[in-house]
């Protein structure tokens, strides 16, 4: 298990303490790398997480890609090693070209924050490699910009590599083909939507997030 | 010297303007007139309201900081406290809703951080006219847009609120809100500045044109048809500037490096200073030059009074100086010293540099008062009068007309689905879904809830908020009113196994200079203390909106409060409100045939006038314990207040929430619609598991509460015997489709 996860912040983001909780739930230790960093030390896996970086100014994930931090965060992906992006993280990681794709306003051009029904669609990533395709899982989601968006080719590219990673039950936003999360080829970064770290204990309401997380902390 | 028709125009009185003279042994320059106007207007000096709001009971042994200090703060054990506040922002979401919505989430949360505490949670009350006029419509959307625009992006959720419709708010519309924060206890500080020589550093945005007079201009006067020139008086937010100043200046009480931080808010940086040195006894010297600006040749009042949004002032040793502009640097705030404290018990205000007595510096003095004069304001003790029609009103019961349209054996199923088609009582999800209501993962019941139930990180216990207003009560009535808003707030904290710990206000009036007004405001404040001090709930702080009013008509009183109570177990979720098959339903409370203010009488069939309910201060004691002893043992399986639409509204909505039905007989001793759709107060619905009934209603007993058993869960009918029978289905389709169809939205 990846016992070190670097948890990069960048002013604006605001879901890194709800992703330490979680995954020091699961016996991992992580640590907060600030985004004027250009390191990311011994760490085994990275998490972006979600929040609004750089207040999402000019476009969601747009400045954030030219962070110090991300050269190190693009290196250890090209490496192999297991990045994970959760909505505002997802976006920076489009945006910065580590996944296909761009996320858009919502189709009902109105923020959402709701828990919605998930299905696996690829147990070839880092994220689900653990989980059977088909599972179904509870998870919430909170944005506005979450409406999933690429060209043709890109969507007949990934669903050859078999890179649509989850899909919502009952599409909340408007994104294409359903995708709630997807990965790139080599299936080590992922990108989802919906955040697992709010699915990460009983009294919360659902503990499905955990699935996802403890197989993004499984050995590769 | 300044001439008669400036100082009017910032809203000084005569004598007002007397008073200052006669403070400072001469009269005031521009800027200084300016100053005393923001300060010693209604919306920062309470000077209708201050007499009345002594008679609150404010102490506790739990209570660290009462009223007066930005924000409230209790003791809540294991080294923790919480700071609390609530706010209006009223006026400026009248005129600019999305901004005028949005900077007051940013006003409260620095109000809450400038004591130390992370703010962890924010819920918003709002009311709004009938949802048939367009501007209405714009209103709430840009509203609720100017909340989730803001809150969600400055990390803090939105976890609660009402959503009320009454037509007396059309062109006033009240936006309250509501911020708590946690702290460890040794974290706690006050705005103070202390030790000479010690430097006074702005922080956060750059200071422009926006917002000058916000506080005279906007807060404390009432609304006419000039009221859309005063929108260059709304401020403008930037939640990601905000969400820095929240690190940053957490880090720098973490670190040690703030001996204090205030808010800048109404009145800007004069109000600041002047408020933080006055609270020492000391002085304090500004340079105004030193002050960033977003614009050029801005003279000294823009400069002092700004409202600009996101800005704070901290008080520093020089030492620390540069660790401080370190820390500031590293999360892009922009920090400058502005400032010194000094020992002359003055606060002066220089163009270019202060640094001492001689006459040189002297010369540029701009500005040169006594610190604690500008917290001296006027203290009025404003005529009050009763209305004339008051007594008819209160004899003018619906009863007897509701009770003649609809006598037993009529079917009220119909009534029922009026009800929950109204927009006040349908499901306000609609406006919740936009807010984020769950990070940081304490968020254990949501908004939608009676009340909303926070998990307190690395404890085993919970907090339970409850925000709530009975407006049409306290038109009828407003000491009864009053003392029923309290009453709801507590029992729904009740209803989450919750000990009440403390209450905050937010009392939106109209024009205090109508004594009708303020007799009802004099009347609110005694029915409140008087439920407050039967509950044994301190009033830790709150916020007076006057000159709610438009074209000389006033709102209905509305004082709002939110009841923050503690869970000493939080292991589980409380039971929620959801019926599930093949279980008791148990009524807890009396029901009286009490019509006035009902939405019922009033909303579905226009009938104004009565006396509210009965609000029976022990009856509400016996009531809030029994429920709280029952909920931590966990021996019922959902509970539901009942509230606006009566034990009609209360059991639909917990079959809603169920999915499933339930087959009743309704009480025989009271008529029909009076036991479906009287608001009695007091009174909650229960389930409970079969094995469990006898040790409920015993539990119910010895409490001296009445207890019914009225029937039992199950099916896919929610059925009253011989009064209501309808689809579950149906229900949940009105009662869902109520707020999007009056708003016009697609869902």
């Amino acid at each position: 298990m990846a016992r070190r996860v670097a948890v990069v912040v960048f002013p604006g983001t605001n879901c890194e303490l709800d992703v330490a909780r979680a995954i020091s739930s699961l016996g991992a230790h992580t640590e907060s790398v600030f985004h004027l960093e250009d390191s990311l030390g011994s760490a085994e896996a990275v998490i972006i997480p979600g929040g609004f970086a750089h207040g999402d100014y000019l476009r969601t994930g747009a400045l954030a890609q030219f962070s110090p931090i991300m050269e190190s965060v693009s290196a250890f992906a090209a490496a192999g090693g297991p990045v994970l992006g959760i909505c505002n993280g997802f976006q920076i990681l489009t945006e910065t070209g580590l996944l296909p794709g761009a996320l858009q306003k919502n189709a009902g051009l109105k923020f959402l924050c709701a828990s919605v029904g998930l299905s696996v669609a690829s147990n070839r990533s880092v994220l689900t490699r653990t989980t059977t395709v088909g599972d179904q899982l509870q998870i919430p989601i909170n944005h506005f910009e979450g409406n999933y968006i690429c060209d043709r080719e890109t969507l007949a590219q990934m669903k050859a590599n078999d890179q649509i990673v989850l899909r919502y039950t009952d599409n909340p936003n408007g994104s294409l083909d359903d995708i709630a999360g997807v990965s790139n080829e080599a299936g080590n970064v992922v990108g989802l939507m919906p955040h697992p770290e709010r699915a990460s204990a009983e009294i919360l309401g659902s503990v499905d997030g955990l699935v996802l997380l403890e197989s993004f902390l499984a050995p590769l | 010297m300044i001439d008669k028709a400036t100082y009017q125009a910032l809203g000084l009185t005569d004598d007002e303007y007397e008073a200052i003279v006669e403070l400072l042994g001469r009269h005031p320059n521009e800027l200084e007139v300016a100053m005393y106007s923001v300060m010693w207007s209604e919306h920062c000096s309470y000077k209708s309201s201050k007499v009345h709001l002594r008679r609150l009971p404010t102490t506790a042994p739990w209570v660290l900081v009462g009223p007066g200090e930005g924000a409230g703060v209790i003791d809540i054990g294991d080294d923790l406290a919480i700071a609390v506040r609530i706010e209006s922002h009223n006026h400026p979401s009248a005129i600019e809703p999305y901004q005028g919505a949005a900077t007051g989430v940013g006003g409260i949360i620095r109000d809450i951080f400038s004591m130390g505490a992370r703010p962890i949670a924010l819920m918003d009350p709002l009311r709004f006219g009938s949802l048939d006029d367009a501007r209405t419509r714009y209103l709430v959307e840009g509203v609720v847009a100017g909340i989730s625009g803001y809150g969600n992006s400055v990390g803090v959720p939105t976890v609660g609120g009402e959503l009320v419709f009454d037509d007396c708010y059309r062109e006033n519309p009240l936006v309250n809100v509501f911020c708590l924060g946690i702290l460890p206890k040794s974290r706690l500080v006050l705005a103070r500045a202390e030790g000479v020589g010690n430097l006074a550093v702005l922080l956060g945005s750059a200071t422009g044109r926006d917002g000058i007079g916000g506080a005279s201009v906007l807060a404390s006067a009432g609304f006419d048809d000039s009221s859309a020139t005063k929108r260059p008086s709304v401020q403008v937010g930037d939640p990601f500037e905000e969400k820095r100043l929240i690190e940053a200046c957490l880090e720098l009480l973490d670190e040690g490096l703030a001996l204090g931080v205030q808010d800048l808010g109404a009145a800007g940086l004069s109000c600041a200073a002047a408020e933080t040195a006055a609270a020492t006894g000391a002085g304090m010297d500004v340079d105004f030059t030193q002050v960033p600006q977003r614009e050029p040749n801005m003279n000294p009042i823009e400069i002092m009074t700004s409202e600009s949004q996101e800005r704070m002032l901290a008080i520093v040793t020089p030492e620390n100086l540069d660790r401080v502009l370190a820390l500031c640097a590293r999360w892009e705030v922009r920090a400058n010293v502005v400032g010194h404290v000094t020992d002359t018990g003055r606060f002066r205000i220089f163009s270019g540099s202060f640094t001492g007595n001689d006459p040189a510096d002297m010369s540029r003095c701009v500005a040169d008062i006594p610190c604690a004069s500008l917290g001296q304001g006027p203290v009025y003790e404003r005529p009050q009068a009763r209305p004339l029609d008051h007594a008819e009103v209160l004899l003018a019961d619906p009863a007897p007309e509701l009770l003649a349209m609809f006598p037993d054996g009529t079917d009220l199923s119909g009534e029922l689905l009026r009800l929950l088609s109204t927009p006040t009582i349908g499901d306000s999800s609609w406006v919740w879904r936009q807010y984020d209501h769950q990070l940081f993962l304490n968020t254990v019941v949501g908004p939608g809830g009676d009340a909303t139930v926070l998990r307190l990180p690395d404890t085993e216990r919970g907090l339970a908020l409850s925000v709530d207003g009975k407006a049409r009560f306290c038109r009828l009535d407003p000491r009864t009113g009053a003392r029923l808003g309290v009453l709801e707030a507590a029992r729904n904290v009740a209803c989450s196994g919750a000990e009440p710990r403390a209450l905050v206000n937010c009392l939106n009036f109209g024009n205090p200079e109508h004594p009708e007004v303020m007799w009802q405001f004099s009347q609110a404040v005694d029915g409140m203390s008087e439920a407050c001090s039967a509950l044994g709930i301190p009033v830790i702080g709150g916020n007076v909106s006057f000159y709610n009013e438009s074209r000389g008509a006033d709102i209905d009183p509305t004082p709002v409060v939110g009841v923050i109570g503690v869970i000493d177990s939080l292991a589980a979720p409380p039971p929620g409100m959801a019926f599930s098959p093949g279980e008791h339903v148990v009524t807890l409370g009396t029901t009286l045939a009490e019509f006035g203010g009902s939405e019922w009488a009033y909303v579905v069939h226009g009938i104004d006038g009565g006396s509210p309910p009965v609000a029976d201060l022990d009856a509400a004691r016996y009531l809030h314990g029994l429920i709280r002893d029952l909920v931590s043992r966990r021996v019922v399986s959902a509970v539901h207040d009942v509230s606006d639409g009566g034990y009609g509204v209360a059991l639909a909505e917990m079959a809603i929430a169920g999915g499933v039905g339930a087959s009743l007989i309704p009480e025989d001793d009271q008529s029909h619609a009076a036991w479906c759709f009287s608001e009695s107060a007091s009174r909650i619905v229960v389930t409970v598991p079969p094995e469990k009934l006898s040790e409920v209603l015993t539990a119910a007993a010895d409490a001296k509460v009445t207890a019914r058993d009225c029937g039992t869960t199950g099916g896919t009918r929610l059925i009253v015997n011989g009064v209501f029978d309808v689809a579950v289905s149906d229900l949940a389709t009105t009662w869902r489709s109520a707020v999007p169809l009056a708003l016009g939205v697609n869902e």
